[in-house]
């Protein structure tokens, strides 16, 4: 316990936490790569074309895992923005406002894919539907979050601000989740369970998989790597930044 | 390999799904590294001044 304490208090400070991502990134990314490709040969070539949906029903492979984690990092992104507000650890704030953008992509990703989708499927790219909204308006609640923190001179203040956004933001994310079994809508429920039987194929669920959880390290590695840089950016007073950039090769 | 580039005829859908996915993560990326240059550059500039106040203080 005295173990676990120690480390999070270690992690808590900045020039500890750049050498810690530093070194677990080149792992976060190389397992993020070997998954997606795995999963992406599993989804586009191994498993076989829907009697229903043909080959459109592919998308899944994309839309699915960008989807789960556009919830994923926004309950990242609270947490975080808790922590902040209360405890107001510097740490805290990096975490939340450098998740925003990653998870406002995925939304992105997920709005585009789904739409792509829906054409051929529904006949539409685009409706009102409950969770087609929802989703829609969590993605611009992760662009009023980065908006907020940008609007600030102190970078500080600004994380402050936006961490307030994004937990009161925070109120979209059973909306978003639970649209399908409140509302009847267009969007199809949920296929693939945690408890139970999933009513989707073994050769169309270990590929959904292996996307997902290199979704998973992507938004780890990339959150390093973001983390890194604005760290750099926010100590840039401290000794420990000064030590770095001497260090670093001229064109890095 | 044909076969497999039309989809079944959802290859209008399919492909630029794909694209998407892979176009905005590689975004991200990337803006971050130019992000990392641009404070490093700043970062280097500064440190470079500082020097050289200093170095004007003492003859």
């Amino acid at each position: 316990m005295n173990a676990i304490k120690l480390w999070y208090h270690k992690l808590g400070s900045p020039p500890y936490f750049y050498v810690f991502a530093g070194y677990i990134q080149p792992w976060l990314w190389t397992i993020a790569a070997v998954l997606a490709v795995a999963g992406l040969y599993g989804g586009l070539v191994l498993a076989p074309a829907d009697y229903q949906q043909g080959d459109a029903f592919r998308i899944i492979f994309v839309h699915v895992p960008a989807a789960w984690m556009s919830l994923f990092i926004y309950g990242v992104m609270a947490v975080s923005a808790f922590i902040a507000v209360i405890w107001r650890p510097k740490m805290a704030e990096v975490l939340a406002m450098e998740s925003a953008p990653i998870g406002a992509a995925f939304t992105l990703i997920a709005l585009v894919t789904g739409s792509l989708w829906g054409r051929p499927t529904w006949g539409t790219y685009w409706t009102w539907d409950a969770r087609l909204t929802s989703e829609l308006v969590l993605l611009f609640i992760y662009l009023g979050v980065i908006g907020l923190y940008h609007a600030f001179e102190d970078p500080r203040q600004g994380a402050r601000a936006a961490s307030f956004l994004a937990m009161v933001g925070a109120v979209n994310l059973p909306i978003v989740h639970y649209s399908v079994v409140w509302w009847n809508t267009l969007h199809q429920g949920t296929t693939v369970r945690y408890f139970g039987p999933s009513s989707i194929a073994p050769s169309m669920l270990w590929p959904l998989l292996a996307m997902t959880i290199a979704a998973k390290f992507y938004y780890g590695a990339s959150l390093m790597q973001r983390s890194r840089v604005s760290l750099l950016s926010l100590e840039r007073g401290k000794d420990w930044v000064a030590d770095i950039v001497r260090g670093e090769p001229t064109h890095g | 390999m044909a076969r497999f580039l039309a989809m079944g005829g959802y290859a209008v859908f399919v492909w630029p799904a794909y694209a998407v996915f892979i176009l905005v993560l590689a975004a991200d990326v990337i803006a971050t590294v130019l992000r990392r240059r641009r404070v490093l550059r700043e970062l280097r500039s500064r440190i470079a001044r500082q020097g050289r106040r200093r170095g004007s203080v003492s003859p």
